[in-house]
């Protein structure tokens, strides 16, 4: 018998980050923004988007999403009660979305571009809903041009120092229910370190879904990232 | 828990490659695994035995090599690789640097096969000791980044 050592150098997610460029060409050339959004299970993902769908609805600007779940289509109805076209991926005990599922739900929604279909050429954004999940979605690309991660501040201000991996890889982060900070005897300062720790320089936006705080910042970085 | 899909997604991968040794039994595979990677080694290892139970890679060890972040510092000038995942700050001028240059791999470097010398089929007892250290590089592509 001989040895033989057989070097691959082959990337483990290859797959995954092959669909995810094409993705990525194909939101490329129908002008559309796509944002990813990460967070533990609570965090506030559905609460707040349906908030920004709104709100961009109301300017004039033309908005989609898809939202991840292992179950349900809870928060794709959610969604949906902004007026904007809302698509629900099951991943059925799956912890993540990966690019093989966001193209094959894009295609067949496609397909029923309509009434309530979205066409990607006929979008100014598209918000893509992660599982509630700090581990598996950073290993997945999407696509995404911007990777947002939401912070609530009932989570306790060490999240970015427990889950580097997921913070590190996000491009904006978006701390939620400020109107809870008082209550929870939040450390604003503590967080925006620990975050500047993990991923320097990365920018931050302060939110309340409730009262609305923050939301004005948030769109108009929307609106200047599409420029 | 995505390890499981990881563990799968390694043995299809080495499958593939291990085709073109025919007569070859894979006895390890060595994997490169960034601090960033967000894998876990000790449920990779646990779901690489469940994912390859029953496959010709049962019984292959799996070898993780992790890579730690190596920041570029633009004031320094240098790559300066980082003890933790805690702070991604120069270890030199102690500022913050967000260049990343390493740490976010996820890769199988190589595997080890053994196959039948082919200079002595029949005589099998014959063990050769020396590995080939030509190996071919069969695939650049796919790196992560
Ligand atoms: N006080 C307060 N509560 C909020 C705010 N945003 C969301 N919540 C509440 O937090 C809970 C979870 O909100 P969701 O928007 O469903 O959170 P999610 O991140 O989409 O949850 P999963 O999709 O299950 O991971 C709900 O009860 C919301 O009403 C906020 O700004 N302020
Ligand atoms: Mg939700
Ligand atoms: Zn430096």
């Amino acid at each position: 018998m001989i040895t033989r050592i057989v070097e691959l150098r082959r990337g483990i997610l290859k797959k995954n980050d092959e669909l995810a460029a094409a993705l990525r060409r194909r939101y490329i050339a129908a002008g559309v923004l796509v944002l990813n959004l990460v967070s533990s299970p609570g965090a506030g993902k559905t609460t707040f988007l349906e908030w920004t769908l709104r709100k961009l609805r109301q300017a004039g600007a033309r908005a989609a999403a898809l939202v991840g779940d292992l179950e349900t289509d809870k928060d794709a109805r959610c969604l949906a009660a902004s007026g904007a076209p809302a698509r629900q991926i099951n991943t059925h005990g799956i912890c993540h979305l990966d690019a093989e599922m966001v193209g094959k739900h894009l295609d067949a929604w496609s397909e029923t571009a309509g009434a309530n279909g979205a066409t990607l050429a006929a979008l100014d954004y598209l918000f893509i809903e992660n599982v509630g999940n700090l581990v598996c979605p950073s290993s997945y690309d999407l696509g995404e041009r911007i990777r947002v991660a939401l912070l609530s501040v009932t989570e306790g201000e060490d999240k970015p120092l427990k889950y580097p991996a997921l913070f590190n890889s996000a491009d904006t982060a978006v701390i939620t229910k400020i109107d809870l900070a008082a209550p929870c005897a939040f450390d604003r300062e503590l967080t925006l370190r620990n975050l500047n720790e993990i991923r320097p320089g990365i920018r931050v936006f302060e939110t309340s879904a409730k009262t609305g705080a923050g939301m004005e910042e948030w769109l108009a970085y929307l609106q200047a990232e599409r420029t | 828990m995505h390890e499981l899909s990881i563990a799968a997604s390694i043995v299809d991968a080495v499958t593939e490659s291990a085709a073109a040794y025919p007569g070859a039994r894979v006895t390890a595979v060595r994997l490169r695994v960034g601090a960033l990677a967000a894998v876990i080694e000790d449920s990779l290892q646990f779901c690489w035995d469940i994912a390859t139970e029953g496959t010709p890679l049962q019984g292959a060890a799996l070898v993780v090599r992790v890579m730690p972040v190596v920041i570029h510092c633009a004031g320094c000038g240098v790559d300066a690789e980082l003890d933790g995942v805690q702070s991604f700050r120069c270890p030199r001028c102690g500022e913050l640097a967000a260049d990343l240059r390493q740490g976010r791999e996820l890769e199988i470097e190589s595997i080890e096969l053994e196959e039948p010398d082919p200079a002595c089929e029949s005589a099998s007892q014959q063990v050769s000791e020396s590995a080939e250290p030509a190996a071919p590089v069969m695939n650049q592509t796919g790196r992560w980044e």
